[in-house]
């Protein structure tokens, strides 16, 4: 698959987990082409923030609610839970903190969407043993000392980091490297030496309110127990 | 409301008399009666949707484009305004008045008090940027336009845009606030205070009253100019135009000659801008600006307002080299419309021109001017 087809695969697979008319923040939004698929195909309302000057351009003269700046720098602005959903598509890899903005896209959005190339693909695995150079695959093309990618990892690596947040996956859905589609189900090692690129559905490990009982009124509090 | 219009062939503007209106300034002071002159481009449509509000800075005036009768020069926003502009007059119909306390026809300290024969000079009541928008308001109505699709404007264009969406939120659909802040800074008001300086010390400036012998505070008003002019362009930008390149000549004078061509250049700019400017206006308008300080009030203001404001459309635009109203000034009011889910467009223009980028040639502005006037005129067409 060439890049643009990826690019255009991840879109639609997005958009199968968003649900009708929702709010939605695209972080590395481009010039507004998947905002423009979910406007078009779910009514949704969109946001998005691009980092490239050009492209934010672009997207603001194509009629999108798109911000022009850093994702790491800017999220802190939202208010908790203003989207139905912040997508994250093929840029977790290159932030520098992914571990603080995974926790921002869930704060300020009730479910986040992350996509990201599979670092435990068979073909990374292969050519990082045989030739012992990094490897240089369709979906990680960059030189090692020329790529935006500074944060690798498989799937393996985000399911436990996942865990140790107490976040939950909805649903996950992973590509091989012909573009087939299937579900990223419990049985984590051949998973992870097949997918090439993977997307996930997040959201918090929701609890049960606590009741606490005055002597007039029931308050309710939506409270997060630390493991 | 009685409001007369005619219009003024020496001034080629149309001019809103508004009568015993009593408009009360956010001073508290109250002007009975007072006038705005006006430019009107393209036409309105019959729903009434297509009208833009056009806000012009410090010392523009309500000439966007065509010819400047004062200057005798095309209007100061010509290449984004008229027929296949960027703002496009074939599809929108664009008014811009002169502010409130201006000197283009609009009522201000050159013009005469109510009832005598008279200028007002240092007796004008102080006008803020508030006082300004409640003026065009009055206009906007008399014009018996009840919703204006957009209200655009740059430096204290923007500041005027913003207090639309503050003041009569329900009367606008979008702004497009370009090099603006919530605030006039410290180091803004520095460079203001200076130029104000400048003209009160002209001994001709004589406590306002210089037309009464009829004469300007030219030295104290191009001054004043040449300093603010100074604050519009960027290191780089003289640099690249001037550099230390000699005027007319081919050594130095070891004199007080212009000798640079930036020296030359100032002056002319100090010259010509005295035979178009007001010298009280400037001091009027520049103090407007100053006090401009929604920082503590903006979010407040949208998020509790009484008036709905949901709606309005944001395009906050910034450029690199601007350091009187900087980047991190127009992403401030992002922050905020961001934290409030406002929708909101934000874009940092990388130029090396200064604060007078709106003005002039930088394609990106255009694309984004034009592109989300047309795409979100589109939808309310829809």
């Amino acid at each position: 698959m060439n890049k643009i087809n990826s690019i255009r695969k991840d879109w639609s697979l997005i958009e199968t987990l968003i649900a009708q008319d929702r709010k939605i923040l695209d972080i590395g939004c481009g010039d507004g082409g998947l905002m423009e698929q979910l406007e078009n195909n779910r009514n949704a309302i969109t946001h998005g923030i691009e980092l490239n000057r050009d492209l934010a351009a672009n997207a603001i003269a194509r009629g999108f609610n798109v911000v022009h700046g850093n994702a790491e720098l800017d999220l802190s602005q939202y208010s908790n839970n203003s989207f139905d959903y912040v997508i994250l598509s093929q840029t977790l890899q290159a932030m520098m903190k992914p571990k603080d903005i995974l926790s921002e896209l869930l704060r300020i959005g009730s479910k986040a969407i992350v996509s990201f190339p599979n670092f435990g693909h068979w073909k990374i695995r292969l050519q990082l043993l045989i030739s012992g150079k990094m490897p240089v695959t369709e979906s990680l093309p960059y030189t090692w000392y020329d790529t935006p990618n500074i944060h690798f990892f498989t799937i393996k690596d985000f399911l436990n980091l996942c865990n140790e947040m107490n976040i939950v996956i909805e649903k996950s859905i992973g590509l091989t490297s012909k573009g087939k589609q299937f579900d990223i189900s419990e049985s984590v090692t051949g998973v992870n030496f097949f997918t090439h690129e993977a997307i996930f559905l997040l959201s918090y490990k929701s609890f049960e309110p606590i009741k606490i009982k005055s002597s007039k009124k029931v308050f309710a509090k939506n409270s997060v127990i630390a493991n | 409301m009685n409001t007369k219009f005619t219009t003024d062939t020496k001034l080629e503007s149309e001019i809103a008399y508004f009568e015993n209106i009593n408009l009360k300034l956010e001073s508290g002071d109250i002007i009975d009666s007072f006038k705005l002159a006006f430019k009107t481009y393209g036409k309105l449509n019959t729903d009434k949707t297509n009208a833009i509000l056009v806000c012009h800075a410090l010392t523009g005036d309500q000439y966007v484009a065509g010819n400047n009768p004062i200057t005798g020069r095309e209007g100061w926003w010509s290449r984004m305004v008229g027929p296949n502009k960027p703002i496009d007059t074939n599809k929108f119909f664009v008014i811009c008045s002169n502010v409130l306390g201006g000197c283009a026809g609009s009522t201000g300290p050159k013009e005469l008090q109510n009832g005598s024969d008279v200028a007002y000079g240092g007796n004008f009541p102080s006008v803020t940027i508030k006082d300004m928008v409640k003026a065009q308001c009055l206009l906007i109505e008399s014009l018996n336009i009840e919703k204006l699709f957009s209200v655009i404007g740059g430096s204290m264009g923007a500041m005027q845009a913003l207090q639309w969406a503050i003041d009569f939120p329900d009367k606008i659909l979008n702004i497009i606030h370009i090099a603006g802040a919530l605030k006039h800074s410290a180091q803004n008001i520095a460079f203001h205070e200076v130029g104000r300086q400048a003209i009160m010390s002209d001994p001709i400036w004589k406590n306002g009253k210089y037309f009464e012998n009829n004469e300007v505070p030219e030295r104290g008003l191009s001054v004043a100019r040449m300093i603010a002019h100074i604050t519009y362009l960027s290191e780089d930008a003289m640099h690249r135009k001037f550099g230390r390149k000699l005027q007319s000549r081919d050594i130095i004078s070891f004199g007080f000659d212009a000798d640079f061509q930036v020296e030359s250049y100032l002056r002319y700019q100090g010259k010509s801008f005295v035979e178009r400017f007001d010298a009280n206006s400037y001091l009027y308008l520049t103090r407007a600006m100053d006090y401009f300080d929604h920082d503590e009030t903006f979010k407040k203001n949208i998020e509790f307002s009484h008036n709905p404001n949901n709606h309005i459309k944001y395009l906050i635009v910034s450029f690199t080299s601007d350091w009187l109203f900087p980047t991190i000034e127009s992403k401030m009011i992002v922050n905020q419309l961001n934290s409030l889910s406002r929708e909101v467009s934000f874009l940092e223009i990388d130029t090396d021109k200064g604060h007078d980028s709106f003005l002039l040639e930088e394609p990106q502005l255009d694309d984004v001017i034009k592109g989300f006037l047309t795409n979100n005129f589109a939808k309310i067409d829809e």
